[in-house]
């Protein structure tokens, strides 16, 4: 009777430790029946392709989080750096250049361009943390801002005025959209190389967060500071170090996202930190700190993302997939928080 | 001849914190081979001086010398390098990690630029294996008990092959049985030519395992001494300044008839506490006693309704009662003085009346809004009554020391008028002087028909004030018995009953 009851409630502990993937599960599952044709390897391919950029800022963004921060200035320092990577390597016959006069660029360089502004950003919010002991919250709220204001004067210029940068160069959306053919006949599929680059990312920080001093100080300093403090733990460092990775992976994530949408606009990134942050909390990275994988944050973006196109395939109401994606994050939310509830 | 007789010496050290002369050119040296314990009240500066020494704090004035050689330590990594390690008194520890990730925090081992595990999980087995701990280094934290934890700390500590090493309380949380091991282990170091700096308010255990004793006072060092011409009196005349031929008021309460019964309670989320049946009476002032972990704590907060119990119950004048929440216990006549002062007692930034009226808020709205006449002389009746020393009504508690924040908390809890009065550790964190205070103000309630619960680790006080005393043994009880059958030994044996 006794051993009954136990179990019983294990199960139902257990329950509610996946519920929000047995909901996730179940909302694909009904997007299935109302239409298989759901189930296709382009979908598939689509969805992936859609989930890379996020996943990639999600992992940096999740740093942040394990370290009981936040980033609100992720999607905005993307877009930023997006526009500027952009503007590098429009096509030389587009007629409207941003600089008209510019030679045709190698696509390492914008990228590096890319990658210096999202680290300039990151450096900024990494400092504020670290040494002027602001909360992670209100600093990535004012380089949001600092980052939406220089895209829009950055794209606001004579002659031109602000529009979208676009007729991008295709070596440079080539190298994001293209894909390699796998199979024979009927049978082939297309891989897109932008999965390939998230693969390789999430790769190399699984590495970091498992493998190297870097990644358990910062679980380390996640968990309890003071404990890290003591132990010898320089935490100005560690947190810089967390910061600029996350400021590196903005940039990357800047720039394929440019190229995968095929245009850049004042726009592009807005709102994308609040997709990867909610990506983290459905993938289990805690906002207690101390807390959190790298495959939990692909997960969370791939299946956020499958609950998005699917939606949309079954043709939701566009306004209600909002809502829908609002009760999502507060459900992860609850789940994750029940875990470290101390119950009396 | 340059080479230094002693190990470590710091030098007229001051410090100062807004408000407070928190270290007032104290010197202190510890020989090579030694265990030097360190002594005073709360607040004495102990643990100032040793965060000094550690570099978590630097010193306004002062000079420190390693080996005879001065130095100065920036930061705890500084201070780990040049042989100086420490047992925090508040476990600084991650729990969310496993056990050699906490030891090697701060120094992990690495192949290229990978970490390596391996020899993480050797070394903290050696380490383990060498001091005999015998805990999985790859078992999480979190999973482990307090006790479990605190040897992990010492083990860390002890893994740095430092030449001093601070313990900072270091057997609050331990077994009989683990500090006896842990003493091993400090004689052990003190062989190998280790000195150790011990600090502890268990005076049987400092008499038992150092050499020699430094007392400290507000901040000032009082005496330096051989721990063989010391006694527990004379240890707490340099404490506290002044013979405390009393440390006690007389008992005068009566015990009259019971007011409640506690009848087989058990916590719904284990650990907690298990079965646990006891009557107090009206007047009466019973003591609880027990280990850390011996869910104390939780007792006062399953009787207080903040805790869920999954059976049992709980009878006030013979009839049941449901302590569902605070509120309904509150309106039941309990109240519950937490241990946790500043996390769960005082409203620190706001000010006494604030703090002396609000957990009997109801009791002054009128149509919604609050009389703040009535709550102006009540907060009147606080101070005056329970003898708090406050500039004014409007001072912020957190500028009143401990003895005079706790005692606006009991004048709280007063104002709502209970019968029964559950007071977790009330006297932690307050000075020798204001405890007898407090002692007198929990006798005089007695007197007034209160039935009081005392729950503290200190036996002394627990023996010189209460009439019966319950010891606890992991979560059970272990045995209730007048105060007059008992000493410190008998309830140590009974609280290690059910480990």
């Amino acid at each position: 009777m006794n051993m009954d009851k136990l179990k019983s409630k294990q199960l139902k502990e257990g329950l509610l430790d996946y519920a929000l993937y047995i909901i996730l599960g179940i909302m694909i599952l009904t997007v299935i029946i109302i239409d298989p044709k759901f189930v296709s390897i382009k979908n598939f391919t689509n969805i992936l392709s859609q989930a890379s950029t996020r996943a990639i800022l999600g992992m940096g963004i999740a740093g942040l989080i394990v370290l009981q921060g936040t980033d609100l200035s992720a999607g905005r320092i993307l877009g930023l750096s997006g526009i500027v990577a952009a503007s590098l390597l429009q096509d030389i016959n587009y007629a409207a250049r941003m600089y008209s006069d510019l030679p045709v660029l190698p696509l390492i360089l914008p990228l590096l361009v890319s990658i210096a502004i999202g680290v300039t950003f990151s450096v900024i919010n990494g400092f504020g943390v670290a040494k002027l002991k602001l909360h992670a919250f209100i600093v990535t709220l004012g380089t949001q801002l600092i980052a939406y204001g220089a895209a829009l004067i950055y794209i606001d210029r004579p002659p031109l005025g602000a529009q979208p940068i676009a007729g991008l160069d295709e070596r440079y959306t080539g190298f994001v959209r293209g894909y390699f053919k796998i199979g024979v006949g009927e049978n082939t599929f297309q891989l897109p190389y932008l999965i390939l680059y998230a693969m390789l990312i999430a790769v190399v920080m699984w590495f970091v967060w498992n493998k190297t001093k870097l990644g358990k100080n910062m679980f380390a300093i996640g968990g309890n500071p003071d404990a890290a403090a003591v132990s010898g733990v320089n935490l100005f460092k560690n947190i810089m170090y967390v910061y600029i990775i996350a400021g590196v992976l903005y940039g990357i994530a800047g720039y394929l996202e440019v190229a995968r949408i095929g245009s850049a606009t004042s726009i592009t990134g807005q709102n994308y930190e609040l997709d990867a942050i909610a990506a983290c909390v459905v993938g289990g990275v805690s906002f207690s700190g101390g807390v959190g994988t790298i495959p939990g944050v692909l997960i969370g973006a791939v299946l956020l993302q499958f609950i998005n196109y699917g939606l949309n395939f079954i043709g939701v109401n566009p306004y209600l997939q909002i809502i829908i994606k609002g009760v999502i994050i507060i459900v992860a939310v609850s789940i994750d928080v029940r875990k470290y509830i101390e119950k009396k | 001849m340059t080479e230094s007789k002693y190990l470590l010496e710091m030098k007229a050290i001051s410090k100062s914190f807004p408000g407070v002369k928190a270290l007032d050119d104290v010197s202190f040296r510890v020989k090579p081979g030694s265990v030097h314990a360190l002594m005073g009240e709360n607040g004495a500066g102990k643990s100032t001086l040793m965060k000094i020494l550690f570099g978590i704090y630097k010193e306004d004035a002062g000079s420190i010398f390693i080996e005879g050689k001065e130095t100065t330590f920036p930061n705890p990594k500084a201070a780990l390098e040049q042989g100086v390690s420490m047992v925090h008194q508040e476990l600084n520890q991650v729990l969310q990690r496993d056990v050699m990730d906490n030891i090697l925090l701060g120094r992990y081992p690495q192949k290229g630029i990978f970490i390596d595990q391996k020899a993480m999980y050797d070394f903290t087995k050696n380490i383990f294996d060498d001091l005999g701990i015998d805990i999985n280094p790859k078992s999480k934290l979190a999973n482990l008990s307090v006790s479990a934890r605190q040897m992990v700390e010492i083990g860390k500590a002890v893994s740095y092959e430092a030449k001093i090493l601070v313990l900072d309380e270091p057997t609050s949380s331990l077994t009989q049985q683990e500090v006896n091991h842990l003493f091993r282990i400090i004689n052990l170091l003190r062989d190998r030519g280790c000195g150790i700096v011990y600090i502890s308010h268990k005076m049987e255990e400092i008499l038992e395992i150092s050499d020699e004793v430094t007392v400290m006072r507000d901040g000032k060092w009082i005496a330096t001494e051989e721990a063989k011409d010391l006694t527990t009196d004379k240890i707490i005349r340099l404490m506290v300044g002044r013979d405390l031929t009393n440390r006690f008021p007389p008992k005068t309460n009566k015990p009259g008839d019971v007011i409640m019964q506690v009848k087989n309670l058990t916590g719904k989320y284990q650990p907690s506490v298990q079965e646990v049946s006891f009557e107090l009476r009206k007047g009466e002032i019973l003591g609880v006693a027990g280990l850390v972990g011996a869910r104390r704590t939780e007792l006062l907060e399953t009787i207080f309704g903040i805790a869920t119990h999954s059976q049992g119950e709980i009878l006030l004048h013979g009839k049941a009662v449901d302590n569902k929440d605070s509120a309904t216990s509150i309106k039941n006549g309990f109240a519950l003085l937490t241990e946790e002062r500043r996390a769960t007692g005082i409203f620190g930034g706001l000010d006494i009346k604030f703090n002396s009226i609000i957990a009997n808020i109801d009791g002054y709205s009128k149509y919604g809004v609050l009389d703040d006449k009535k709550a102006r002389e009540d907060t009147k009746w606080v101070i005056e009554s329970m003898n708090v020393k406050t500039p004014s009504q409007k001072t912020q508690i957190k500028a009143l020391s401990g003895g005079n924040q706790q005692k606006v908390i009991i004048g709280r809890w007063l104002l709502t008028d209970p019968e029964v009065l559950l007071l977790d550790e009330p006297t932690r964190g307050v000075d020798v002087g204001a405890k007898y205070e407090i002692y007198q103000l929990i006798i005089d309630l007695a007197n007034k028909g209160k039935g009081i619960i005392f729950v503290s680790s200190e036996m002394p006080e627990l023996l010189g004030t209460c009439d019966r005393i319950l010891v606890m043994s992991n979560g059970r009880v272990a045995g209730i018995e007048d105060t007059k059958n008992l000493d410190q030994e008998k309830i140590m044996t009974l609280a290690a009953k059910y480990l």
